[in-house]
């Protein structure tokens, strides 16, 4: 079922500028295999080598972070929107930390 | 505490309303609030706490006005470029404010130093520009019992979220756990910032910090509010409090500061 993902402006390079990009998957872990076919290299930002999300990064459906759910079974109906959130650090001199490669 | 002619009439327009007061005025005078970072976020911040008449503001940056600060760090100069961030902003507090008794702390904050800044304050306001310093505030106002207020900015987003942790609430690390590996982290680049931005995020924090010493409204207490500048969007997502969280969750692991490496090495 296509789902609405919001992309976090680190990532929109990946997604030619898009911050709000369509893909189909019953559950998030579907979700992000196909953000990484229509978007590729996208993954890597967002799972580490054992395929696990980031420790920096939290995705939501609607407003509920899938770690306080079933995680990348989490699954998504109609309508539900996805959300990418990674930490930001930026502040006092803006001088920000790339989004680890 | 007796108001002098003056200050009612500078503090009237807060005075007239019911969920301030005199005695919400009062509080703020009382307060004492602690930013760390003279820079984007903790400029606007700072001016609107002191122009609402915060007690004590204790600012804390190591750094110096920098021409490429202006654009954003409104509490500073074109003819203050190199001197201490600190001493500069305790010009522009004292000129809009003379009510307001400045504390400033010249230096970076480690797990050394941390703890003796923090105490003196009621509410302590991170607009920090690194994921180290976040932890670690984050961790010292859990163990000293201070309300946090956190935000940060990025290109055109922000995030902005109120801690309590030692009231129940989720801290910065039930969203999320540690910060980024420093060896996954390449390099760091100016990679740019909206200048109005800064302003916008960092007078959200003011508010929360007012709200908090007032104890008014609903503070963000378990929720992340996202800003984006170019959607012009604020949308929220709920935080948790992590049973797994390594600073307040069931079984610990954190159990006094810990000082990261910086990210960045270059």
């Amino acid at each position: 079922m296509p789902v609405k993902v919001r992309i976090p402006t680190p990532l929109r390079s990946l997604t030619a500028g898009q911050s709000v990009v369509e893909v189909t998957g019953k559950d998030i872990g579907e979700v992000i295999e196909h953000l990484e076919k229509q978007y590729p290299g996208i993954k890597t930002r967002i799972c580490d080598e054992e395929n696990q999300i980031r420790r920096f990064v939290n995705i939501y459906v609607n407003e509920e972070d899938i770690r306080f759910k079933q995680g990348q079974a989490t699954v998504l109906n109609e309508g539900d929107e996805v959300s990418i959130i990674p930490a930001i650090a930026g502040g006092a001199d803006g001088e920000v930390r790339r989004w680890p490669a | 505490m007796d108001f002098t002619e003056e200050q009612v009439q500078r503090y009237s327009r807060h005075i007239i309303l019911k969920e301030i007061g005199g005695k919400g005025q009062e509080k703020i005078a009382r307060s004492k609030v602690l930013c760390i970072g003279a820079g984007g976020l903790g400029s606007p911040a700072a001016l609107y706490l002191a122009a609402a008449g915060v007690g004590t503001l204790g600012i804390v940056d190591a750094d110096a006005v920098d021409l490429s600060n202006l654009h954003r760090q409104i509490i500073h100069t074109t003819a203050r470029l190199n001197t201490p961030k600190v001493e500069s902003a305790r010009e522009t507090i004292a000129a809009m404010n003379p009510d307001v008794q400045v504390r400033t702390y010249p230096v970076r904050l480690t797990s050394a130093n941390v703890m003796e800044i923090l105490t003196d304050y009621d509410v302590v306001l991170d607009g920090s520009d690194n994921f180290p310093t976040r932890f670690l505030i984050n961790d010292a106002c859990f163990f000293t019992k201070k309300t946090l207020v956190s935000a940060s900015i990025f290109r055109f987003d922000g995030q902005i979220t109120t801690i309590k942790a030692h009231a129940g609430y989720p801290c910065y690390r039930c969203l999320y756990h540690e910060p980024p590996p420093a060896g996954l982290v390449p390099s760091c680049q100016e990679a740019g910032v909206l200048g109005v931005l800064a302003g916008t995020v960092g007078i959200l924090q003011a508010t929360e910090a007012l709200k908090e010493i007032l104890g008014i409204g609903r503070p963000l207490y378990d929720r992340l509010m996202i800003y984006d500048a170019l959607e012009m969007t604020f949308r929220e997502v709920k935080i948790h409090k992590d049973p797994d969280c390594p600073l307040c969750g069931k079984s610990p692991k954190i159990t006094k500061l810990l000082d990261y490496e910086q990210s960045c090495t270059i």
